[in-house]
């Protein structure tokens, strides 16, 4: 089945520096002295920490317990013995510290012997428990969780598989596919078939034909003989699909429109629309992880850049940046070093953070090969940004008013749209960091809403203060008046059967009265 | 230092001016070899009154001189002021304009980039009003005697006779006022293939360097094909009605400032619409305006009014001109 791509609006062509790395086959990192494994590893939910200092664990133990219900597991990255459990630099570019547990390797890299599931054989219930536990989050960069994504199973038509790999530099997906296409492949029947999908569909840039011809020939090879996967005949071929070279195809929302057409609006979910997508490091995982019974303990990154060596490794979570960089043989005039991609990526604020599950590159970054930004000059609304924006928005009235802090104005012109990819910044003819603007104003707008409704939280609760006092008041009031109410109906109760006493023995003594005239008794109290 | 940590190479104002600039140089030839070489004296004036008033007023503000003087912003601006003005005015006449336009229609509203007007439509407003008489007066085209224009342009006599001519539009204007019908009108000396003799071929000067700067993708094309639609659309609808009171849209498009407005002065990003509708309704607002100006006007060119007319519409056509963004267009929406 020939499939018909779609395109995107805008986007941009930057030289994509895939040679410096993409030659450099996929190698193992030595074991480094000690590995820093923080319990945060995704973008939703933590790990629970439970183990113990001093423990001895096996490669792939479990060692932090998925937490609730987006939770995901961590897992000892090779065998050794627990040393610290302690707060540590992370690969964030706030450089926050967050929990870690520290393992010193034993150098036998022994695993634990996690029992493969048979995926034609399991249930899909049990599959899906074991990617959660398996520790499987996005590969791209999102460390969404796997598990998530599959939660519905039901509604899904088409399974988009991001192999685009569009951001400059980065090569781990090339070489992965290159490389490991056939477990890809079988990664992605096995995605096919616990989130529903009918039909696969693989998203790769042109500019990378080997990965395109690996993937196509392992995908044919896989549509041969019985498909173990297969839930039912009707499934389709899998799609090997050549997008143009153009950041951000790889963009989850560009992809999806490049190959199904279909536009995901802000806020809305693929899966509402049909369609479910996940990276090719991913699928690699998820087949790993179920056939293999390895939990997810290392992952593929590239290391470029001001290097000697640039390459792709096969990195231990947890593995310290500067191991790496001293691999790769970082150059004296590097200053910085980038994770991920140059136009995405972040500085990193310390060269010791440890590796995680989302960390695809390292860019060693030097003066001459990343020169700072020219100085910022007045915007001429040029309206180059407009047309780069591949989301079509008009980045320069988003800076207008947020420059202005018409945040109001802001949010008119779709400022929640932004995916920060960075393509209007780029064109810029005045150098206007114009993402930056937009997280400033993004922020503003979230500090500002969650002050409203703090304040709204204020006012709703004093107002039913108000009422529970007024309505104490009430109470009282009536509870006061009752009483007082009781009391006087007890006197003139009282009163009356005084009354009625005093009139009774008024009779009583009448006759006497009448034979001793006597004066009447005085009433008595 | 926050993403995107890589720029494109050739970004930057200074290259978008002077691929501007560069674009006016086949209009400017045309204009020499027509007119004569008292245009590149004038270019020269401009420009250094526009350098030296953009300086000072970046020095009084306390802005960045170098970066801002060097971007070249102001140097298509006093070209523009140049090439709109007749190349035999007086040269404080010039310098007033440029000034005009440098000081009050750019600094004054906060600098490049924040002015609401054209800032040569300005000047050439400014001076077409305070100087009526100076301003109508149009070199002929052929009878480029340079010493004759220099000596009108240095101030030196006003003895304007021996090189002014009608323009196009003076002459049409003037015949159809005296009941002419514009066939016959056409037939005089002042004529050529399509305008103005002589001024039709520094027209299409323009539209070359136009062209130009639309392969360079330096300009939109909704800017220039709005207004020549705008302008060619409403002529042709008078020419057909009555084709011997009106003259045809080839005329008007080839006459005046059209192709200079068309390509360089209604694609002034500044002051323009900037969403795609919005663009298009601009330009044709121009176009319409300035052949109503033209035909039922006071002055027989009406570009500038057109302009800084539209220039005031434009927040209002740009609210309300929004495009949908990525998931909210209606044909991809399931």
């Amino acid at each position: 089945m020939i499939s018909r791509l779609f395109g995107f609006r805008g986007g941009i062509k930057p030289d994509s520096h895939k040679a410096e790395s993409s030659a450099a086959p996929i190698r193992p990192v030595p074991l480094p002295p000690r590995l820093v494994v923080p319990l945060i590893q995704s973008s939703r939910g933590s790990a629970r920490t439970i183990v113990t200092i001093g423990d001895k664990v096996l490669k792939g133990q479990c060692i932090g317990e998925a937490e609730g219900l987006a939770g995901t597991a961590i897992h000892a990255p090779t065998s050794g013995t627990v040393t610290k459990i302690g707060r540590y630099p992370m690969a964030h570019p706030s450089g926050l510290e967050s929990l870690a547990i520290v393992i010193e390797p034993d150098g036998e890299e022994r695993w634990i012997g996690t029992e493969p599931l048979e995926p034609a054989a399991a249930s899909r219930e049990e599959l899906i428990l074991r990617v959660q536990a398996s520790g499987i989050v996005g590969m791209g960069g999102a460390t969404f969780p796997s598990h998530l994504k599959l939660g519905k199973g039901a509604g899904i038509e088409t399974l988009v598989i991001n192999g685009a790999e569009c951001e400059p530099w980065i090569t781990c997906d090339d070489r992965l596919m290159r490389e490991r296409a056939a477990d890809v492949v079988a990664g992605a029947k096995i995605l096919r078939r616990l989130s529903g999908a009918r039909r696969i569909l693989i998203g790769i840039e042109d500019n990378k034909p080997e990965a395109i011809a690996a993937m196509t020939a392992a995908a044919r090879e896989s549509g041969i003989g019985k498909d173990a996967n297969a839930v039912d005949a009707g499934d389709d071929a899998i799609d090997i699909v050549t997008v143009p070279t153009r950041y951000p195809a790889g963009g989850e929302k560009q992809l999806i429109r490049a190959l199904t057409g279909i536009e995901l609006p802000a806020g809305r979910l693929a899966a509402d629309f049909g369609v479910q997508c996940f990276n090719v490091g991913t699928a690699h995982a998820v087949y790993r992880a179920l056939v293999h019974g390895e939990a997810m303990v290392s992952r593929i990154v590239t290391v470029t850049g001001n290097v000697e060596r640039p390459g792709n490794y096969e990195v231990l979570l947890g593995t310290p940046v500067s191991r790496l960089l001293a691999l790769c043989g970082a150059r004296p005039d590097t200053n910085r070093t980038l994770m991920g991609g140059p136009m995405m990526g972040f500085t990193l604020p310390s060269v010791e953070a440890p590796i995680t599950k989302g960390s695809n590159c390292l860019i060693a970054a030097s003066p001459t090969l990343f020169p700072p930004a020219p100085p910022e000059q007045p915007c001429i609304r040029c309206g180059s940004c407009a047309r780069a924006c591949p989301v079509g928005l008009h980045p320069f009235e988003l800076y207008w008013s947020s420059r202005a802090r018409r945040f109001d104005d802001a949010g008119k012109y779709h400022l929640f749209d932004c995916i920060e990819c960075g393509c209007c910044a780029y064109v810029c003819p005045a150098h206007i960091p114009l993402i930056d603007y937009f997280r400033f104003a993004k922020s503003e707008i979230r500090a500002r809403d969650e002050e409203r409704r703090a304040a709204d939280q204020a006012r709703t609760r004093f107002a039913s203060r108000l009422a529970r006092l007024e309505r104490e008041k009430a109470e009282k009031a009536a509870r006061l008046a009752a009483r007082a109410a009781e009391t006087r109906a007890g006197l003139a109760a009282g009163d009356a059967a005084l009354v009625a006493a005093a009139v009774e023995r008024t009779r009583a003594q009448a006759p006497a009265a009448a034979n001793d005239k006597a004066a009447p008794t005085p009433e008595a109290g | 230092m926050s993403s995107p940590h890589i720029r494109q190479p050739d970004a930057n104002v200074r290259r978008v001016m002077s691929h501007v600039l560069l674009a006016l140089v086949p209009g400017i030839a045309a204009y020499v070899w027509q007119v004569g070489a008292a245009i590149l004296v004038d270019l020269a004036i401009a420009s250094v009154a526009a350098l030296a008033a953009e300086a000072l007023v970046l020095r009084l503000r306390k802005r960045p001189v170098a970066i801002t003087v060097g971007d070249g912003s102001a140097l298509v601006t006093a070209w523009l002021v140049a090439l709109a003005l007749p190349s035999i005015v007086p040269w404080w006449l010039t310098t007033v304009a440029v000034l005009v336009a440098i000081v009050g229609a750019k600094h004054l509203y906060g600098g490049i980039g924040q002015n609401p007007f054209n800032p040569a439509m300005v000047a050439y407003c400014t001076a077409i009003v305070a100087y009526p008489a100076l301003m109508s007066q149009w070199p002929a085209a052929g009878h480029a005697d340079f010493a004759t224009q220099l000596q009108l342009i240095l101030g030196g006599s006003r003895e304007v006779d021996a090189v002014t001519g009608a323009t196009a539009l003076d002459a049409m204007r003037t015949g159809l006022r005296n009941h002419a019908e514009v066939n016959a009108i056409l037939a005089t000396d002042a004529f050529g293939f399509a305008g103005g003799r002589g001024w039709e071929r520094i027209a299409a000067g323009y539209l070359v360097g136009g062209l130009f700067l639309l392969a360079t993708r330096i300009i939109d094309w909704r800017l220039p094909l709005g207004f020549i639609a705008g302008m060619g659309i409403t002529a042709a609808i008078f020419w057909f009605a009555a084709p011997e009171r009106f003259p045809s849209p080839l005329f008007h498009l080839a006459s005046g400032g059209a192709m200079l407005a068309a390509f360089f002065i209604v694609t002034d990003p500044v002051t323009a619409a900037s969403t795609p509708r919005g663009k298009l309704i601009f330009a044709a607002g121009v176009g319409i305006i300035a052949w109503f100006v033209r035909t039922f006007g006071a002055y027989p060119e009406g570009i500038a009014f057109g302009v800084l007319l539209m220039n005031l519409c434009v927040p209002l056509i740009d609210r309300n001109t929004q495009p949908a963004v990525f998931g909210q267009r209606k044909e991809t929406r399931p």
